[in-house]
């Protein structure tokens, strides 16, 4: 391709319609192949949520790649086909802009992101209506109950789970404690999601769900898993020296499997649970307290269940 | 030979022809600007290789999943103190280094409208700086709770000592942004009051467009961080609860005052790239900037949008749906004029006479990137999908493909493009183009693999991680080293290149320009008496008509300088 002579053709420019037609299409079919396989880099979906977000994520990647290779593609090609040779010393076309397509490109894109901006929209309200989620505030020495309405559409719960630096303690309707959470399959749980001391985050990977946790507020929230499995819950917000041991695990399983072992738990005396920062401390401690000052870890949860950390997870 | 120079001569400010230059001028209160543009980006680059060093030894820690190298309280405080050297001590001065030296060139104005406002600002720099890493030596180490520094963990102060690390911290913040202010005051004023006779907005340089947008909001955000900065300060250290719940404060009331202004604080460092991406792809292209109106108008549809969107960055601190509906609506509404700077850059290269100089190469690299990073800022300001991704490895990835892969490129394609304008020395193209290659490769490493991390579910900001994310962990490390080889070949051709480079002409690009109808480099006050009459619209690139009155008169007298 020239691009030096820009001599007034007759007609339409077949072959140059041809080459953006075929570039197009090949683009487009790449673009899709992509979304298929985008759903692919995230984790198993485990929760009735997890479609929607996939579905969501998948779109963007297609349209991204098709925006992404288009305008890629037009930089390779300009590179490759309108470089000035050694010691050509003159100008390229004279153009200005062109008002017509400063237009188009403003128009498109804006009726593009706000399509996209609606969709999404539409999607948030599903997800609300799948586990709303609400924000009460906690006075000084309230509890969580007190204030948090529970989620009438829930079959069980609510579910306490508090967090701390950095341990997680989950609170089930009848008293028993643990420090992995158990979930039946298929059954809407909710929570009351409570720190006692600096922001966490109540993140599962597997439910693509993510929820900050803020110090003097309760937030009522619920989930519907829909796999059973072992996945992880990871503290997704600082929270200070441990921050990145403090993860647990969730375990889905069949609604009998979930009885019977709050059934088990309740029966099992109180001990003390999982809490990877105190070891660690603990190590530090030994070592002669080197490194940056640090607030102690909270003692670990009494629970029934302290759980097995060293099994495996599925995502 | 040695020539008797007077020594007043010796020791002036400015550089004299002919006579020997005197270095010490950097070293000192000056207060012309293209001194302290040097100053602020010399520094900065220092601070550059200091927080690059902090991300190497973060990068070590991060190639295995467990935490093995440093104890995981120092790897808070390291990759606290790299962000917040990247954002304060880097990437802020360096760009003010470019309004120092392009702002008066470029409009042709003598000097800024504060000159000695000038210099106390970049004289704060260092005295924050000196601030900030003295935090290091402080009892209980550096500030550790994130550039955040979201409360309630940044103000638990383990030790109860009064100087603390995040005592520092908070005080090295509120001085960068007096520091700013100061700034931004000068360049504003400089840019609304002094332009050259003839310079209405609409021949103003799109730099000049987006470094005036830049500074607004400058001027409108930073007393929102300042202010929670303040209150941050009090509650830490004179036991207030503004954002204690135990005595009725609200830690997330914090994150509005921090993101109000920190999130705009990306379009502060981004948008004067935007300039520097239209200056050189107009000059390397030989090509008029396509739709040049709309590019310096949607700077400041970006400024206006980019004071609504803050919420994003809290769709999951319990933020009502209502309010998250709506700063998603604005966050994307944002892609709108990005997009037309991005679609006329493109138009711009369109048969072009395509030059793939260094500082071209570093222009289309950091193009390709930012177009990758903006798709993914689409992706987080998605709310559903930030309730996944949000506080994981993907964002790591997107930041770092706009705040290094794309104002990183747009910084080094300027410093390579004026280099010769500023020091009167040209650089060695071989290794420019070798730092090219070694930097796209080793950021592509780096952050494309994280990407993925992110999606399973890595949260940032961790020590240690599940063994499933090892191998992207690994990629990233790899590309993180390569970052760090990548600065020795930039290191050598500035340093040897300013020492012994060949003489620069007045316009080694043939730009079209006031700043290359001055001689290289320009004399102390720019074009002194003689100021030119712009006639037309910037970036006449073959239309064959003058920028300025007497065009001819002006480049005889830069080449005879």
């Amino acid at each position: 391709m020239t691009s030096t002579s820009p001599s007034p053709r007759q007609g339409l420019p077949i072959r140059r319609i041809l080459v953006i037609s075929l570039a197009t299409l090949v683009n487009l079919v790449l673009s899709i192949w992509m979304a298929q396989w985008s759903v692919d880099w995230l984790p198993v979906a485990a929760s009735t949520a997890a479609p929607y977000v996939d579905g969501l994520f998948s779109l963007e990647v297609g349209i991204g790649c098709f925006i992404f290779v288009g305008c890629v593609g037009f930089i390779l090609w300009s590179v490759l086909f309108s470089r000035a040779d050694k010691y050509d010393e003159s100008d390229g076309l004279p153009i200005e802009g062109n008002t017509r397509l400063e237009i188009a490109w403003t128009v498109i894109p804006f009726v593009v992101v706000m399509a996209l901006a609606f969709y999404s929209i539409h999607v948030n309200e599903q997800l609300a209506s799948l586990g709303p989620k609400t924000k009460y505030d906690l006075a000084v020495d309230q509890q969580p109950d007190a204030v948090a309405a529970a989620d009438n559409l829930k079959d069980i719960g609510p579910i306490r789970v508090i967090s701390r630096q950095w341990s997680w303690e989950f609170v089930y309707p009848d008293g028993v404690r643990s420090s992995e959470l158990h979930l039946p399959v298929s059954q809407r749980a909710n929570f009351q999601l409570s720190s006692e001391d600096v922001l966490h985050s109540f993140y599962v990977p597997a439910f693509r769900l993510k929820q900050d946790i803020i110090p003097g507020s309760v937030i009522s929230y619920s989930i519907t898993p829909t796999r059973e499995g072992t996945y992880r819950l990871r503290d997704a917000m600082f929270s200070g020296a441990y921050f990145s041991s403090n993860q647990t695990h969730v375990i889905v399983e069949s609604g009998e499997a979930y009885d019977q072992w709050l059934k088990k738990a309740a029966s099992q005396p109180l001990v003390s649970g999982l809490s990877q920062a105190t070891e660690l401390y603990q190590q530090r401690l030994a070592k002669g307290d080197r490194g940056w000052a640090t607030v102690p870890p909270a003692a670990p949860p009494m629970v029934n269940d302290p759980g097995h950390p060293d099994v495996l997870h599925d995502a | 030979m040695t020539i008797n120079y007077d020594p007043r001569v010796l020791k002036a400010p400015h550089p004299v022809p002919g006579a020997p230059d005197n270095w010490k001028r950097f070293f000192s209160f000056n207060t012309d600007a293209k001194v302290i543009g040097i100053q602020y980006i010399g520094l900065s680059l220092f601070f550059l290789l200091v927080g690059g060093l902090l991300a190497m030894v973060m990068r070590g820690e991060l190639i295995t999943p467990a935490s093995d190298l440093v104890d995981p309280t120092v790897y808070n405080g390291l990759y606290t103190m790299h962000g917040t050297v990247m954002l304060f001590l880097f990437l802020f001065p360096v760009l003010n280094g470019f309004n120092n030296l392009l702002i008066p060139t470029m409009i042709g104005a003598p000097d800024m409208a504060f000159p000695k406002l000038n210099a106390a600002a970049f004289w704060l720099v260092p005295v924050f700086a000196i601030v900030l890493m003295g935090s290091f030596f402080v009892p209980g180490g550096p500030a550790s709770a994130g550039w955040w520094s979201y409360p309630p963990v940044s103000i638990q102060n383990p030790l109860g000592h009064f100087i603390n690390g995040q005592f520092l911290w908070i005080l090295a913040v509120a001085l960068s942004g007096v520091s700013s202010i100061m700034g931004a005051i000068n360049f504003v004023t400089t840019i609304l009051r002094m332009r050259a006779p003839g310079m209405t907005l609409f021949r103003m340089p799109v730099f000049i467009w987006t470094a005036w947008a830049a500074q607004t909001l400058q001027l409108i955000g930073l007393p929102a961080l300042t202010g929670g900065a303040i209150m941050l300060l009090f509650d830490l250290s004179f036991g207030t609860s503004f954002f204690q719940p135990e005595g009725g404060g609200d830690p997330v009331l914090y994150q509005h005052f921090f993101w109000f202004y920190s999130h705009p604080a990306v379009y502060v460092m981004v948008l004067p790239v935007f300039g520097i991406f239209s200056e050189l792809i107009t000059v390397y292209s030989r090509k008029p900037l396509f739709g040049y109106r709309f590019v310096a108008l949607a700077s400041f549809v970006i400024t206006f949008l980019g004071l609504i969107v803050w919420v994003h960055h809290m769709f999951y601190s319990g933020t009502p749906q209502w309010m998250r509906n709506l700063f998603m609506v604005t966050t994307m509404l944002i892609a709108v004029p990005t997009g037309v700077k991005v679609f006329a850059w493109l138009g711009t290269l369109w048969g072009g006479k395509i030059r793939l100089t260094t500082p071209m190469l570093f222009v289309l690299g950091g193009l390709v990137n930012f177009i990758f990073g903006g798709i993914t800022g689409v992706m987080l300001g998605t709310a559903p999908i930030d309730i996944h991704v949000g506080n994981t490895y993907f964002v790591v990835a997107h930041f770092h493909y706009i705040i290094f892969n794309t104002i990183g490129f747009g910084i080094f394609a300027g410093i390579y493009h004026w280099f010769p304008k500023f020091t009167g020395r040209m650089f060695y193209e071989g290794l420019g183009k070798v730092h090219f290659a070694l930097t796209f490769i080793g950021a592509t490493l780096n952050w494309l693999p994280l990407h993925w991390a992110g999606l399973m579910g890595m949260p940032r900001r961790v020590a240690s991680y599940d063994p499933e994310f090892a191998l992207w962990n690994v990629i990233a490390s790899i590309g993180a080293f390569m970052l760090g080889v990548a600065s020795i070949p930039f290191i050598l051709n500035m340093v040897s290149s300013w020492a012994r480079g060949a003489k620069a002409p007045p316009n080694p690009w043939r730009a079209i320009g006031l700043e290359w109808l001055l001689p290289s480099p320009p004399p102390a006050e720019n074009f002194e008496d003689d100021i030119p009459t712009v006639i037309s619209e910037p970036y006449g690139y073959g239309l064959g008509r003058p920028l300025v009155e007497d065009e001819d008169y002006y480049v005889r007298r830069a080449q005879e300088a």
